[in-house]
Protein backbone atom coordinates (compact mmCIF):
# COMPACT_ATOMS: atom_id res chain seq x y z
CA UNK A 1 0.00 0.00 0.00
CA UNK A 2 1.05 3.53 -0.75
CA UNK A 3 1.32 4.80 2.84
CA UNK A 4 3.33 1.77 4.02
CA UNK A 5 5.81 2.31 1.18
CA UNK A 6 6.02 5.95 2.18
CA UNK A 7 6.79 5.10 5.81
CA UNK A 8 9.51 2.69 4.71
CA UNK A 9 11.06 5.23 2.32
CA UNK A 10 11.18 7.77 5.16
CA UNK A 11 13.07 5.39 7.46
CA UNK A 12 15.81 5.18 4.83
CA UNK A 13 16.24 8.95 5.27
CA UNK A 14 16.31 8.46 9.04
CA UNK A 15 12.90 10.07 9.46
CA UNK A 16 9.41 9.28 10.69
CA UNK A 17 6.03 10.47 9.49
CA UNK A 18 5.33 12.62 12.54
CA UNK A 19 8.88 14.03 12.69
CA UNK A 20 9.99 12.06 15.76
CA UNK A 21 13.34 10.33 16.19
CA UNK A 22 13.42 6.52 16.11
CA UNK A 23 13.89 6.23 19.87
CA UNK A 24 11.49 9.05 20.75
CA UNK A 25 8.31 8.27 22.70
CA UNK A 26 5.15 10.36 22.41
CA UNK A 27 3.89 12.17 25.52
CA UNK A 28 3.02 9.61 28.16
CA UNK A 29 0.55 10.28 30.95
CA UNK A 30 -0.82 7.99 33.66
CA UNK A 31 -3.99 8.76 35.60
CA UNK A 32 -4.87 6.66 38.62
CA UNK A 33 -8.25 5.77 40.13
CA UNK A 34 -10.45 6.77 37.21
CA UNK A 35 -13.29 4.48 38.30
CA UNK A 36 -13.21 4.26 42.08
CA UNK A 37 -16.83 3.13 42.43
CA UNK A 38 -16.81 0.16 40.07
CA UNK A 39 -13.29 -1.22 40.35
CA UNK A 40 -10.78 -1.94 43.10
CA UNK A 41 -8.10 -0.33 41.01
CA UNK A 42 -8.15 1.58 37.74
CA UNK A 43 -5.95 3.68 35.51
CA UNK A 44 -5.95 5.57 32.25
CA UNK A 45 -2.82 5.70 30.13
CA UNK A 46 -2.28 8.03 27.20
CA UNK A 47 0.60 7.72 24.78
CA UNK A 48 0.11 10.54 22.29
CA UNK A 49 -3.35 9.90 20.86
CA UNK A 50 -3.44 6.30 22.05
CA UNK A 51 -5.65 5.92 25.10
CA UNK A 52 -6.10 2.78 27.18
CA UNK A 53 -8.05 2.21 30.39
CA UNK A 54 -7.52 -0.70 32.74
CA UNK A 55 -9.49 -1.95 35.72
CA UNK A 56 -8.68 -4.42 38.46
CA UNK A 57 -11.44 -6.47 40.11
CA UNK A 58 -10.78 -8.75 43.09
CA UNK A 59 -12.85 -11.76 44.03
CA UNK A 60 -12.51 -14.71 46.41
CA UNK A 61 -12.47 -18.00 44.55
CA UNK A 62 -11.40 -21.60 44.62
CA UNK A 63 -7.64 -22.08 44.15
CA UNK A 64 -6.19 -24.29 41.42
CA UNK A 65 -5.78 -27.90 42.69
CA UNK A 66 -2.00 -27.89 42.09
CA UNK A 67 -1.50 -24.63 43.97
CA UNK A 68 -4.01 -24.72 46.86
CA UNK A 69 -2.53 -21.71 48.68
CA UNK A 70 -1.87 -19.36 45.79
CA UNK A 71 -4.04 -16.74 44.12
CA UNK A 72 -4.00 -15.97 40.44
CA UNK A 73 -4.35 -13.25 37.84
CA UNK A 74 -6.41 -13.11 34.69
CA UNK A 75 -5.64 -10.54 32.03
CA UNK A 76 -8.16 -9.73 29.34
CA UNK A 77 -7.78 -7.20 26.56
CA UNK A 78 -10.77 -6.36 24.43
CA UNK A 79 -10.20 -4.41 21.22
CA UNK A 80 -13.28 -2.22 21.17
CA UNK A 81 -14.74 -1.31 17.77
CA UNK A 82 -14.94 2.31 18.95
CA UNK A 83 -11.16 2.50 19.28
CA UNK A 84 -10.30 1.83 15.65
CA UNK A 85 -12.06 1.17 12.33
CA UNK A 86 -10.00 -2.03 12.10
CA UNK A 87 -11.68 -3.75 15.04
CA UNK A 88 -15.02 -5.54 14.91
CA UNK A 89 -17.20 -6.72 17.77
CA UNK A 90 -17.40 -10.43 18.46
CA UNK A 91 -15.17 -13.04 20.06
CA UNK A 92 -11.56 -11.90 20.61
CA UNK A 93 -9.33 -12.22 17.57
CA UNK A 94 -5.70 -13.24 17.41
CA UNK A 95 -4.48 -9.66 18.07
CA UNK A 96 -6.52 -9.28 21.25
CA UNK A 97 -5.41 -12.70 22.50
CA UNK A 98 -1.74 -11.92 21.84
CA UNK A 99 -2.03 -8.55 23.58
CA UNK A 100 -3.58 -10.05 26.70
CA UNK A 101 -1.14 -12.94 26.81
CA UNK A 102 1.93 -10.73 26.43
CA UNK A 103 0.61 -8.41 29.15
CA UNK A 104 -0.20 -11.39 31.37
CA UNK A 105 3.23 -12.94 30.87
CA UNK A 106 5.07 -9.74 31.77
CA UNK A 107 3.21 -9.48 35.06
CA UNK A 108 3.20 -13.20 35.89
CA UNK A 109 6.73 -14.27 35.03
CA UNK A 110 8.58 -11.70 37.15
CA UNK A 111 6.30 -12.35 40.11
CA UNK A 112 4.97 -8.79 40.13
CA UNK A 113 2.22 -9.90 42.48
CA UNK A 114 3.05 -12.30 45.32
CA UNK A 115 0.49 -15.03 44.65
CA UNK A 116 1.15 -16.67 48.04
CA UNK A 117 -0.07 -13.55 49.84
CA UNK A 118 -3.36 -13.75 47.99
CA UNK A 119 -4.35 -16.76 50.15
CA UNK A 120 -7.24 -16.08 52.53
CA UNK A 121 -6.79 -18.44 55.47
CA UNK A 122 -10.16 -18.03 57.20
CA UNK A 123 -12.18 -19.20 54.22
CA UNK A 124 -9.56 -21.40 52.52
CA UNK A 125 -10.17 -19.41 49.37
CA UNK A 126 -7.78 -17.27 47.35
CA UNK A 127 -8.00 -13.83 45.81
CA UNK A 128 -8.37 -13.80 42.04
CA UNK A 129 -7.12 -10.66 40.36
CA UNK A 130 -9.00 -9.80 37.19
CA UNK A 131 -7.24 -7.24 35.01
CA UNK A 132 -9.42 -5.92 32.22
CA UNK A 133 -7.91 -3.61 29.63
CA UNK A 134 -9.84 -1.58 27.10
CA UNK A 135 -8.26 0.58 24.39
CA UNK A 136 -10.37 3.73 23.96
CA UNK A 137 -8.36 5.00 21.02
CA UNK A 138 -5.93 2.73 19.21
CA UNK A 139 -3.38 5.06 17.61
CA UNK A 140 -0.44 2.69 17.76
CA UNK A 141 1.70 1.02 20.41
CA UNK A 142 -1.05 -0.86 22.27
CA UNK A 143 1.45 -3.44 23.53
CA UNK A 144 3.28 -0.96 25.75
CA UNK A 145 0.13 0.97 26.62
CA UNK A 146 -1.61 -2.19 27.87
CA UNK A 147 1.24 -3.23 30.18
CA UNK A 148 1.62 0.29 31.56
CA UNK A 149 -2.15 0.57 32.12
CA UNK A 150 -2.29 -2.87 33.76
CA UNK A 151 0.57 -2.08 36.14
CA UNK A 152 -0.86 1.34 36.99
CA UNK A 153 -4.26 -0.19 37.79
CA UNK A 154 -2.65 -2.92 39.91
CA UNK A 155 -0.71 -0.29 41.87
CA UNK A 156 -3.94 1.66 42.38
CA UNK A 157 -5.86 -1.38 43.65
CA UNK A 158 -6.84 -2.00 47.28
CA UNK A 159 -8.56 -5.05 48.77
CA UNK A 160 -12.29 -4.82 49.49
CA UNK A 161 -13.41 -5.83 52.97
CA UNK A 162 -14.81 -9.25 53.81
CA UNK A 163 -18.12 -9.80 55.66
CA UNK A 164 -18.33 -13.42 56.83
CA UNK A 165 -17.19 -15.33 53.77
CA UNK A 166 -18.47 -12.77 51.28
CA UNK A 167 -16.69 -9.86 49.71
CA UNK A 168 -18.16 -6.48 50.57
CA UNK A 169 -17.33 -4.27 47.63
CA UNK A 170 -18.96 -1.17 49.11
CA UNK A 171 -16.27 -0.78 51.79
CA UNK A 172 -12.64 -0.86 50.83
CA UNK A 173 -9.66 -1.54 53.06
CA UNK A 174 -6.43 0.41 52.73
CA UNK A 175 -4.36 -2.71 51.96
CA UNK A 176 -2.78 -2.59 48.51
CA UNK A 177 -2.01 -5.68 46.46
CA UNK A 178 1.18 -7.51 47.52
CA UNK A 179 3.50 -6.11 44.87
CA UNK A 180 7.09 -7.24 44.46
CA UNK A 181 8.13 -5.95 41.04
CA UNK A 182 7.18 -3.35 38.48
CA UNK A 183 7.53 -4.90 35.02
CA UNK A 184 7.56 -2.44 32.10
CA UNK A 185 7.44 -3.52 28.51
CA UNK A 186 8.85 -1.86 25.44
CA UNK A 187 8.09 -3.08 21.95
CA UNK A 188 10.70 -2.41 19.31
CA UNK A 189 9.42 -2.40 15.73
CA UNK A 190 11.51 -3.02 12.65
CA UNK A 191 10.46 -0.89 9.68
CA UNK A 192 12.65 -1.36 6.63
CA UNK A 193 16.05 -1.89 8.25
CA UNK A 194 15.50 0.47 11.16
CA UNK A 195 14.41 -0.19 14.72
CA UNK A 196 11.96 2.21 16.34
CA UNK A 197 9.77 2.50 19.43
CA UNK A 198 6.23 3.78 20.00
CA UNK A 199 4.96 3.40 16.41
CA UNK A 200 1.95 5.10 14.87
CA UNK A 201 -0.74 2.99 13.19
CA UNK A 202 0.92 3.53 9.80
CA UNK A 203 4.29 2.45 11.13
CA UNK A 204 2.77 -0.66 12.68
CA UNK A 205 1.30 -1.77 9.38
CA UNK A 206 4.54 -0.93 7.55
CA UNK A 207 6.64 -2.91 10.06
CA UNK A 208 7.76 -6.40 9.15
CA UNK A 209 8.96 -7.50 12.56
CA UNK A 210 8.58 -6.60 16.23
CA UNK A 211 10.06 -7.62 19.56
CA UNK A 212 8.49 -6.95 22.95
CA UNK A 213 10.90 -6.99 25.88
CA UNK A 214 9.73 -6.67 29.49
CA UNK A 215 12.16 -5.37 32.12
CA UNK A 216 11.86 -5.26 35.89
CA UNK A 217 13.32 -2.47 38.03
CA UNK A 218 16.45 -4.55 38.76
CA UNK A 219 17.19 -4.46 35.01
CA UNK A 220 16.28 -8.08 34.41
CA UNK A 221 14.39 -9.30 31.37
CA UNK A 222 11.31 -11.20 32.53
CA UNK A 223 9.44 -11.80 29.28
CA UNK A 224 9.82 -11.47 25.53
CA UNK A 225 7.59 -11.83 22.51
CA UNK A 226 8.55 -11.78 18.85
CA UNK A 227 5.81 -10.86 16.39
CA UNK A 228 5.06 -10.37 12.69
CA UNK A 229 6.36 -12.45 9.82
CA UNK A 230 9.98 -11.47 9.19
CA UNK A 231 12.91 -12.84 11.19
CA UNK A 232 15.33 -10.66 13.15
CA UNK A 233 19.12 -10.94 12.98
CA UNK A 234 21.08 -11.67 16.13
CA UNK A 235 22.65 -8.21 16.26
CA UNK A 236 19.26 -6.62 15.57
CA UNK A 237 17.86 -8.41 18.59
CA UNK A 238 20.78 -7.13 20.65
CA UNK A 239 20.10 -3.58 19.48
CA UNK A 240 16.37 -4.00 20.09
CA UNK A 241 16.93 -5.19 23.66
CA UNK A 242 19.31 -2.31 24.29
CA UNK A 243 16.76 0.18 22.91
CA UNK A 244 13.97 -1.39 24.97
CA UNK A 245 16.14 -1.24 28.08
CA UNK A 246 16.72 2.50 27.71
CA UNK A 247 13.07 3.19 26.88
CA UNK A 248 11.66 1.22 29.82
CA UNK A 249 13.88 3.24 32.15
CA UNK A 250 12.27 6.43 30.86
CA UNK A 251 8.75 4.99 31.13
CA UNK A 252 9.42 3.87 34.71
CA UNK A 253 10.02 7.51 35.64
CA UNK A 254 6.36 8.27 34.86
CA UNK A 255 5.09 5.96 37.63
CA UNK A 256 4.42 7.47 41.02
CA UNK A 257 6.84 6.30 43.68
CA UNK B 1 -46.56 32.69 5.78
CA UNK B 2 -43.78 30.30 6.59
CA UNK B 3 -41.45 30.92 9.51
CA UNK B 4 -37.76 30.00 9.84
CA UNK B 5 -37.02 28.95 13.40
CA UNK B 6 -33.22 28.65 13.33
CA UNK B 7 -30.41 31.01 12.48
CA UNK B 8 -28.09 30.36 9.57
CA UNK B 9 -24.98 28.32 10.54
CA UNK B 10 -26.57 27.25 13.83
CA UNK B 11 -25.75 23.76 15.07
CA UNK B 12 -28.86 21.59 15.10
CA UNK B 13 -29.59 18.07 16.30
CA UNK B 14 -31.92 15.44 14.81
CA UNK B 15 -35.57 16.19 15.57
CA UNK B 16 -35.07 19.93 15.86
CA UNK B 17 -37.78 21.91 14.05
CA UNK B 18 -36.13 24.16 11.48
CA UNK B 19 -39.14 25.89 9.97
CA UNK B 20 -42.92 25.89 10.02
CA UNK B 21 -45.06 26.37 6.97
CA UNK B 22 -44.99 25.23 3.38
CA UNK B 23 -42.73 27.96 1.94
CA UNK B 24 -39.55 26.33 3.18
CA UNK B 25 -38.34 23.10 1.61
CA UNK B 26 -36.29 20.36 3.26
CA UNK B 27 -32.92 19.89 1.55
CA UNK B 28 -30.10 17.53 2.51
CA UNK B 29 -30.26 16.30 6.10
CA UNK B 30 -33.82 17.53 6.63
CA UNK B 31 -37.33 16.21 6.04
CA UNK B 32 -40.90 17.43 6.12
CA UNK B 33 -43.56 16.26 8.53
CA UNK B 34 -46.87 18.01 7.99
CA UNK B 35 -46.20 21.73 8.20
CA UNK B 36 -42.79 21.33 9.82
CA UNK B 37 -39.29 20.98 8.39
CA UNK B 38 -37.22 18.84 10.76
CA UNK B 39 -33.49 18.10 10.96
CA UNK B 40 -32.38 14.50 10.53
CA UNK B 41 -28.64 14.98 11.23
CA UNK B 42 -26.27 16.81 13.55
CA UNK B 43 -24.85 19.71 11.59
CA UNK B 44 -24.86 23.34 10.55
CA UNK B 45 -27.87 24.99 8.96
CA UNK B 46 -27.43 26.52 5.52
CA UNK B 47 -30.43 28.28 4.02
CA UNK B 48 -30.36 28.57 0.26
CA UNK B 49 -33.42 30.57 -0.81
CA UNK B 50 -36.32 28.48 0.41
CA UNK B 51 -34.29 25.28 0.74
CA UNK B 52 -32.89 24.36 4.15
CA UNK B 53 -29.79 22.17 4.05
CA UNK B 54 -27.94 20.62 6.96
CA UNK B 55 -24.21 20.19 6.43
CA UNK B 56 -23.21 17.37 8.75
CA UNK B 57 -20.32 17.80 11.20
CA UNK B 58 -18.98 14.35 10.37
CA UNK B 59 -20.05 11.08 8.85
CA UNK B 60 -19.19 8.38 6.37
CA UNK B 61 -18.75 9.03 2.69
CA UNK B 62 -21.82 8.56 0.52
CA UNK B 63 -20.92 8.28 -3.17
CA UNK B 64 -22.36 10.75 -5.67
CA UNK B 65 -22.16 10.88 -9.43
CA UNK B 66 -19.20 12.96 -10.73
CA UNK B 67 -17.30 12.84 -7.43
CA UNK B 68 -13.54 12.47 -7.81
CA UNK B 69 -12.31 10.04 -5.16
CA UNK B 70 -9.21 8.15 -4.08
CA UNK B 71 -9.70 4.39 -4.04
CA UNK B 72 -7.71 1.27 -3.24
CA UNK B 73 -7.79 -1.73 -5.56
CA UNK B 74 -9.34 -4.58 -3.57
CA UNK B 75 -9.75 -7.31 -6.15
CA UNK B 76 -9.75 -7.92 -9.89
CA UNK B 77 -11.58 -10.16 -12.35
CA UNK B 78 -10.95 -10.88 -16.05
CA UNK B 79 -12.74 -7.71 -17.05
CA UNK B 80 -12.90 -5.36 -14.10
CA UNK B 81 -11.41 -4.16 -10.84
CA UNK B 82 -13.12 -3.75 -7.48
CA UNK B 83 -12.21 -0.52 -5.74
CA UNK B 84 -12.67 0.46 -2.10
CA UNK B 85 -13.78 4.08 -2.04
CA UNK B 86 -14.49 4.25 1.67
CA UNK B 87 -18.14 3.25 1.32
CA UNK B 88 -19.87 0.12 2.59
CA UNK B 89 -19.97 -1.28 -0.95
CA UNK B 90 -17.01 -1.60 -3.31
CA UNK B 91 -17.15 0.27 -6.61
CA UNK B 92 -16.34 -1.39 -9.91
CA UNK B 93 -14.01 -0.15 -12.62
CA UNK B 94 -14.69 -1.94 -15.86
CA UNK B 95 -12.04 -2.62 -18.47
CA UNK B 96 -13.53 -0.23 -21.01
CA UNK B 97 -13.25 2.67 -18.58
CA UNK B 98 -9.80 1.75 -17.25
CA UNK B 99 -7.63 3.46 -19.81
CA UNK B 100 -7.94 5.89 -22.69
CA UNK B 101 -5.48 3.82 -24.70
CA UNK B 102 -6.26 0.48 -26.33
CA UNK B 103 -5.90 -2.58 -24.11
CA UNK B 104 -4.86 -5.61 -26.11
CA UNK B 105 -6.54 -8.99 -25.81
CA UNK B 106 -4.64 -11.09 -23.27
CA UNK B 107 -2.86 -8.11 -21.71
CA UNK B 108 -1.89 -8.50 -18.08
CA UNK B 109 -4.46 -6.46 -16.17
CA UNK B 110 -2.28 -6.10 -13.07
CA UNK B 111 0.10 -4.01 -15.21
CA UNK B 112 -2.62 -1.37 -15.21
CA UNK B 113 -3.85 -1.63 -11.63
CA UNK B 114 -2.74 -4.26 -9.13
CA UNK B 115 -4.34 -5.14 -5.82
CA UNK B 116 -3.46 -2.54 -3.14
CA UNK B 117 -2.70 0.20 -5.68
CA UNK B 118 -4.17 3.61 -4.95
CA UNK B 119 -5.99 5.35 -7.79
CA UNK B 120 -7.52 8.73 -8.39
CA UNK B 121 -10.83 7.98 -10.08
CA UNK B 122 -14.24 9.46 -10.82
CA UNK B 123 -17.70 8.08 -10.14
CA UNK B 124 -19.80 7.88 -13.30
CA UNK B 125 -22.91 6.30 -11.91
CA UNK B 126 -24.47 5.26 -8.60
CA UNK B 127 -27.55 3.06 -8.73
CA UNK B 128 -30.15 2.61 -6.02
CA UNK B 129 -28.91 -0.88 -5.21
CA UNK B 130 -25.38 0.44 -4.63
CA UNK B 131 -23.70 -0.48 -7.90
CA UNK B 132 -21.04 2.18 -8.28
CA UNK B 133 -19.27 2.62 -11.62
CA UNK B 134 -15.92 4.34 -11.94
CA UNK B 135 -13.86 5.69 -14.80
CA UNK B 136 -10.17 6.41 -15.24
CA UNK B 137 -10.74 8.37 -18.44
CA UNK B 138 -10.61 12.08 -17.67
CA UNK B 139 -8.18 14.85 -16.85
CA UNK B 140 -5.94 14.07 -13.90
CA UNK B 141 -7.32 10.59 -13.26
CA UNK B 142 -4.43 8.21 -12.69
CA UNK B 143 -2.69 5.65 -10.54
CA UNK B 144 -1.07 7.39 -7.56
CA UNK B 145 2.65 6.76 -7.23
CA UNK B 146 4.61 7.71 -4.12
CA UNK B 147 3.46 10.13 -1.46
CA UNK B 148 1.06 9.30 1.30
CA UNK B 149 -2.67 9.21 1.85
CA UNK B 150 -4.33 10.57 4.97
CA UNK B 151 -8.00 10.47 5.87
CA UNK B 152 -10.28 13.21 7.15
CA UNK B 153 -14.03 13.16 7.57
CA UNK B 154 -15.62 13.59 4.11
CA UNK B 155 -17.92 16.34 5.43
CA UNK B 156 -14.91 18.63 5.80
CA UNK B 157 -13.53 18.16 2.29
CA UNK B 158 -15.41 21.19 0.84
CA UNK B 159 -13.85 23.36 3.60
CA UNK B 160 -10.39 21.99 2.82
CA UNK B 161 -10.82 22.81 -0.86
CA UNK B 162 -12.28 26.24 -0.13
CA UNK B 163 -13.99 28.65 -2.50
CA UNK B 164 -12.67 27.99 -6.02
CA UNK B 165 -9.98 25.85 -4.41
CA UNK B 166 -8.57 28.77 -2.40
CA UNK B 167 -7.68 26.85 0.74
CA UNK B 168 -6.07 23.84 -0.91
CA UNK B 169 -4.07 25.96 -3.38
CA UNK B 170 -2.76 28.01 -0.46
CA UNK B 171 -1.51 24.82 1.18
CA UNK B 172 -0.01 23.67 -2.12
CA UNK B 173 1.70 26.99 -2.87
CA UNK B 174 3.16 27.53 0.57
CA UNK B 175 4.45 24.00 1.19
CA UNK B 176 5.36 23.21 -2.41
CA UNK B 177 3.58 19.85 -2.09
CA UNK B 178 1.13 18.28 -4.49
CA UNK B 179 -2.10 17.83 -2.54
CA UNK B 180 -5.20 16.17 -3.88
CA UNK B 181 -8.42 15.92 -1.91
CA UNK B 182 -10.79 13.12 -2.87
CA UNK B 183 -14.46 13.75 -2.09
CA UNK B 184 -14.38 10.60 0.04
CA UNK B 185 -12.07 12.25 2.58
CA UNK B 186 -8.83 10.66 1.42
CA UNK B 187 -6.11 13.22 0.83
CA UNK B 188 -3.00 12.42 -1.17
CA UNK B 189 0.11 14.43 -0.34
CA UNK B 190 3.47 14.30 -2.08
CA UNK B 191 6.24 16.83 -1.60
CA UNK B 192 9.94 17.32 -2.11
CA UNK B 193 10.91 16.81 1.52
CA UNK B 194 9.32 14.94 4.44
CA UNK B 195 9.29 18.23 6.37
CA UNK B 196 7.15 19.94 3.74
CA UNK B 197 4.84 16.92 3.65
CA UNK B 198 4.53 17.07 7.43
CA UNK B 199 3.46 20.73 7.32
CA UNK B 200 0.91 20.00 4.58
CA UNK B 201 -0.43 17.08 6.64
CA UNK B 202 -0.70 19.19 9.79
CA UNK B 203 -2.44 21.92 7.78
CA UNK B 204 -5.02 19.47 6.44
CA UNK B 205 -5.78 18.14 9.93
CA UNK B 206 -6.00 21.69 11.27
CA UNK B 207 -8.60 22.57 8.63
CA UNK B 208 -10.56 19.45 9.61
CA UNK B 209 -10.41 20.42 13.29
CA UNK B 210 -11.32 24.09 12.81
CA UNK B 211 -13.61 23.77 9.79
CA UNK B 212 -16.51 25.47 11.55
CA UNK B 213 -14.73 28.66 12.69
CA UNK B 214 -14.93 31.95 10.79
CA UNK B 215 -11.86 33.50 9.22
CA UNK B 216 -10.22 30.10 8.85
CA UNK B 217 -8.35 31.12 5.71
CA UNK B 218 -6.50 33.89 7.61
CA UNK B 219 -5.83 31.52 10.50
CA UNK B 220 -4.40 28.95 8.09
CA UNK B 221 -2.30 31.56 6.34
CA UNK B 222 -0.72 32.50 9.66
CA UNK B 223 -0.15 28.85 10.54
CA UNK B 224 1.47 28.07 7.20
CA UNK B 225 3.64 31.20 7.19
CA UNK B 226 4.91 30.34 10.66
CA UNK B 227 5.61 26.71 9.79
CA UNK B 228 7.07 27.36 6.37
CA UNK B 229 9.73 29.73 7.70
CA UNK B 230 12.21 26.89 8.04
CA UNK B 231 11.42 25.66 4.54
CA UNK B 232 11.83 29.08 2.99
CA UNK B 233 15.23 29.59 4.60
CA UNK B 234 16.39 26.36 2.99
CA UNK B 235 15.06 27.48 -0.38
CA UNK B 236 16.86 30.83 -0.19
CA UNK B 237 20.14 29.18 0.77
CA UNK B 238 19.96 26.86 -2.20
CA UNK B 239 19.22 29.77 -4.56
CA UNK B 240 22.21 31.70 -3.21
CA UNK B 241 24.47 28.73 -3.75
CA UNK B 242 23.37 28.46 -7.35
CA UNK B 243 23.97 32.16 -8.05
CA UNK B 244 27.45 31.96 -6.51
CA UNK B 245 28.39 29.20 -8.87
Amino acid sequence: MITEEYVESLTKLGKRMDGRKFDEYRDLSIEYGISKKSAEGSARVKIGETEVIAGVKLDLGEPYPDKPEEGSIMVNVELLPLSSPKYESGPPGIDAIELSRVTDRGIRECGAIDFKKLYHKESGKVWLVFIDIYPINAAGNLFDACTIAAMAAIRDAVFPSIEGNKVDYSTKTKTPLPLQKLPISCTVWKVGNELLVDPSVEEESAANSRLTVVFTEDDKICAMQKGKDDPMLADEIEKAVELAFKTTKDIRGHFKK
Amino acid sequence: MSKLLVEAKAVVIPGEILAEGMDHLPGKGAFREGEKVIASRVGLVYVNGSIINIVPLSGRYIPKKDDTVIGYVRDMTYSSWFINIGYAYDASLSLKDASSSYIERGASLSDFFAVADAILTRITNVTKDNNIDLTMVGPGLRKLKGGKIIEITPAKVPRLVGKQGSMISMIKDMTGCSVFAGQNGRIWIKGKTPEAEKIATDAVFLVEEKAHIRGLTDHMKGFLEEKCKSLKVEKKVSINKETKK
